[in-house]
């Protein structure tokens, strides 16, 4: 047999090509969830430039079809939908960027301290497992019920949510790499604590950490959407995804593209957060699938 | 087995004191005194003084908290500050519309799912495979409230089919109910059962990999007998997982859609006291639910024993 013959799979492609970025465009449907995932990020970034003002009022030129003027119609009062959607598309961002940040940073520091410090563990991993006793739109609902709606509550409930999943997932490899012999060799170095866990720990815990931003950034848009669709996320003069949703719900008979676009804009963002996360499931992490995916998927 | 269950019922308990408390703190979470944002702006000091005393936040904070569990033990919740009754009357008088509707969903799910994944996983890297993977990632892209609304949309306002929104009491004949609760279940059922179809798919895949499988088909068995005789009964195991963790999101999801839908369960009920900021309502509700995930929970794990008899407990 001759095997040295053909190049490996994976290190073919230009040369001068990061290995990670081949890796990573290889398989199509990841591919096509970061193109999704730039088009949002476009939008959303420019959404000053493309829209127009999402709170200028028309009510002689209310629910109007879509058109030339209104590419996705206007609302009850008037208001351009596609400068509501584009901004829409900014807030959610915003809140997925903001709630993947901070529940990462909480979640993380949780892990790390009940995953090193056996005797911590108990109680930090308690109230983790407390908190996650509810379900998730739940617990937000309940946490907004207390902090009232705005936007940087609204970040604050979801992140509450959802960080004792991250610290969960990061005890469970500090669990493992721990016992490591070179985590015991620092140790035997006199390597201090601080330096043990965030030069040798906690890089070696990332990759399952990474796969779960993509899904916990698709459950914080859901989540924001979901609670601003009850009213009881953000102020109802924010223009997001799920307040719009709830005003057309109201006229759905008379102008159904008050929830279709903002709809398809949801639908799009999930699909292509859920490609590019399954995408970067197989490459970081192929041990895991089927279950705790999904598990992780659902929050 | 016995001293398996014993043990995790046990476990429960402290779980349970953590959301007991999660549920105390969130009423204190309000910035400021929660007598005076339940009483609203325009309200006296001697009305606020008396929900502070009706609601018992006068008393120190552990003295509250024991009082609290105390309560709590004898099923009493507390009353309602806008409705005027005990919560767990409230919430009696909610709960059919949910129970009913997140059963009807589940059952969607499994019968939608569970074929979508074994035929999946039957027909792997075909196109049938392909197409019912995409529609199931699809499925998983939409949020329930949405996929209501759609539903909505074609059903009701273009095709007339079923109402537009509602819910008709059992009371009224379990004819009438399943009609008003067709959409909202579907909305619900048809997500979760993208899940349990992704699942079932991976799991099928996986057992049919193992030996005894290659073994089936050595000793001559027809694929008919090998997939859906010997693979499908062990793939069943992760499958009936992740339909118990369904069924918990399911419970929840109901408390989205029965917005979209207007109907008048814990969903509905729960919300309008965010809105109305009737604490005791939200405490309830959310301990109430919390407590019938935490159960479902509990009873995947033991219905493990029973589909898998190598599972053996210590």
């Amino acid at each position: 047999m001759s095997v040295i013959a053909l190049p490996h799979p994976e290190t073919t492609g230009r040369p001068g090509t990061p290995r990670w970025l081949v890796l990573l465009t290889r398989r199509k449907t990841t591919l096509v969830g970061a193109v999704i995932m730039a088009v949002m990020l476009a939008v959303g970034v420019l959404a000053s430039v493309i829209g127009g003002d999402p709170a200028h009022m028309d009510v002689a030129g209310r629910l109007a079809a879509p058109s030339r003027a209104h590419w996705f119609g206007t609302d009850d009062v008037g208001r351009d939908v596609w400068s509501r959607v584009v901004y829409g598309a900014r807030l959610s961002l915003l809140v997925g960027v903001a709630v993947v940040g901070l529940s990462f940073l909480v979640g993380m520091v949780c892990g790390l301290v009940a995953g090193y410090y056996r005797s911590l563990d108990n109680v930090v991993m308690r109230v983790m497992d407390g908190l996650m006793a509810f379900p998730a739109i739940v617990l937000a609902i309940a946490l907004m019920a207390a902090l009232g709606p705005s936007v940087i509550n609204v970040i604050a409930a979801i992140a509450v949510v959802y960080s004792p999943r991250v610290a969960r997932v990061v005890r469970g490899s500090v669990l493992v790499i721990r016992e490591t012999s070179y985590v015991e060799a620092a140790r035997a170095l006199g390597v201090s604590d601080v330096v043990l866990i965030g030069r040798h720990i906690l890089p070696n815990c990332l990759s399952p950490v990474i796969v779960q931003a993509s899904f916990v950034f698709a459950a914080a848009v859901l989540t924001e959407a979901a609670l601003s669709f009850l009213g009881v996320g953000v102020p109802p003069y924010v223009p997001s995804w799920g307040v719009i949703l709830a005003e057309g719900r109201l006229y759905i008979q008379q102008a159904p593209w008050l929830v279709l676009y903002p709809g398809a804009a949801i639908m799009l963002t999930i699909f292509g957060l859920n490609l590019f996360g399954d995408g970067l499931r197989d490459l970081l992490d192929p041990k895991i699938r089927g279950l705790a995916t999904e598990r992780q998927r659902v929050g | 087995m016995k001293t398996y269950i014993a043990r995790r019922l046990l476990a429960l308990i402290p779980v349970a004191l953590v959301v007991a408390t999660v549920s105390f703190v969130l009423i204190h979470l309000a910035p400021g005194d929660p007598a005076s944002v339940i009483a609203g702006p325009d309200a006296s000091a001697d009305d606020v003084q008396r929900i502070q005393r009706q609601l018992g936040l006068d008393a120190p904070m552990p003295v509250q908290l024991v009082r609290w569990y105390g309560r709590l033990v004898q099923g009493d919740l507390g009353q309602s500050i806008f409705l005027r009754k005990p919560v767990t009357e409230a919430i009696h008088d909610r709960v059919e519309p949910t129970l009913l509707l997140t059963l009807f969903a589940i059952v969607i799910a499994i019968v939608i799912g569970v074929p979508a994944g074994v035929l999946s996983a039957r027909y792997h890297n075909t196109a049938t495979d392909q197409a019912l993977m995409v529609v199931a990632l699809l499925g998983v892209s939409i949020p329930n409230f949405l996929l209501g609304l759609l539903f909505i949309l074609f059903f009701s306002v273009w095709l007339g089919w079923f109402p537009v929104a509602g819910y008709s009491p059992l009371e009224y004949g379990w004819a009438k109910t399943l009609r008003s609760l067709v959409l909202p279940a579907f909305a619900l059922g048809l997500v979760q059962s993208a899940l349990i179809a992704r699942i079932a798919r991976s799991s099928m895949l996986d057992v049919l990999r193992e030996q005894f499988i290659t073994a089936g088909r050595a000793k001559g068995l027809g694929e008919r007998a090998v997939v859906y005789k010997h693979a499908l009964k062990n793939a069943m195991i992760p499958t009936v997982t992740i339909i118990g963790i369904s069924f918990a999101i399911l419970i929840s999801g109901a408390v989205v859609v029965e917005t979209v839908f207007n109907i008048p369960g814990l969903g509905r009920l729960i919300i309008s006291a965010v809105l109305r900021r009737d604490y005791p309502v939200i405490q309830g509700v959310v301990l109430c639910i919390a407590f019938l995930y935490m159960l479902i929970n509990l009873a995947v794990d033991l219905s493990y024993v029973l589909f898998d008899p190598r599972v053996r407990y210590q």
